[in-house]
């Protein structure tokens, strides 16, 4: 698993390959925090290469959502696969996050 | 990261059951479910409930069993019995603690928990295999998933 920052426009592109799960967690934290530090405001996690999330990744999604919205910025999920995205919606998670069918759709404003 | 003082162990009794014990150690989880899902190829479950339901189902039951279960102590270790056949995987994963109530976890659909970052790793469990059987110190928990019911994705 790793993950891939990239700026797009004023955008901060986190993309998840692989798993994200109990032992990786806290290096997404990290990195979306670290990010948030240095003024990034607006985030998008893409899932395009994602294989599956546990009950901690989605926990970190939430611990993150919190972080970037006290600091009035701006989470946005983009291409979630149907397993993946069936996950959000047995948590009834859907209805906390900004979720988008794909990267362009999360970028738009 | 502590180090484990139990090292990985794996022995096939046959081809359609096999016995993982893994140290108690977070980072050895992805790990151990490729391993699992390795073993279970031969019951012919569609691709997407082998490798999204069977490994976040897995992977909740091992976090828990290292995490809480054996309170993160890495003497302690988790072990792992697979039973294979067609159309059926069973993983039943056993740790060292004193086990716990899973009946006296809240539902973390209700509005009041939707915000908490944690209490969700039971409820997919239940929501992603077809069935989910505690002991009855619940320290071990048997996870069944077979091929075409009604567990989702």
């Amino acid at each position: 698993m790793t993950f891939n920052i990239r700026s797009v426009g004023d955008a901060t592109v986190i993309s998840v390959d692989g798993q994200l799960i109990v032992g990786n967690r806290q290096e997404l934290k990290r990195t979306v925090l670290a990010e948030l530090e240095r003024g990034a405001r607006r985030f998008v996690i893409d899932f395009t290469r994602t294989g599956y999330i546990d009950s901690s990744g989605l926990g970190i999604l939430v611990s993150l959502s919190k972080s970037i919205r006290k600091e009035r910025g701006d989470l946005r999920l983009a291409s979630l696969n149907d397993d993946l995205r069936t996950l959000f919606e047995l948590t009834k998670l859907d209805t906390l996050f900004d979720i988008h069918a794909n990267l362009r759709d999360a970028l738009a404003d | 990261m502590p180090t484990s003082a139990t090292p990985w162990r794996t022995s096939f009794v046959n081809p359609r059951a096999a016995v993982l014990e893994l140290p108690n150690d977070i980072s050895a989880i992805e790990t151990a479910v490729e391993r699992a899902v390795h073993c279970c190829t031969s019951a012919s479950l569609a691709r997407n409930r082998l490798m999204f339901n069977f490994r976040v189902g897995l992977t909740e039951a091992l976090s828990n069993a290292i995490l809480y279960g054996n309170g993160g102590d890495p003497q302690k270790r988790v072990r792992v019995e697979l039973r294979v056949r067609s159309g059926e995987v069973r993983a039943r994963v056993t740790d060292e603690g004193s086990g716990f109530d899973p009946d006296t976890v809240p539902d973390p659909r209700l509005p009041e928990n939707i915000p908490r970052p944690d209490g969700r790793g039971i409820f997919l469990m239940r929501a992603l295999m077809d069935e989910v059987h505690y002991n009855e110190l619940g320290n071990s928990v048997t996870l069944v998933l077979r091929e075409g019911t009604r567990a989702t994705p």
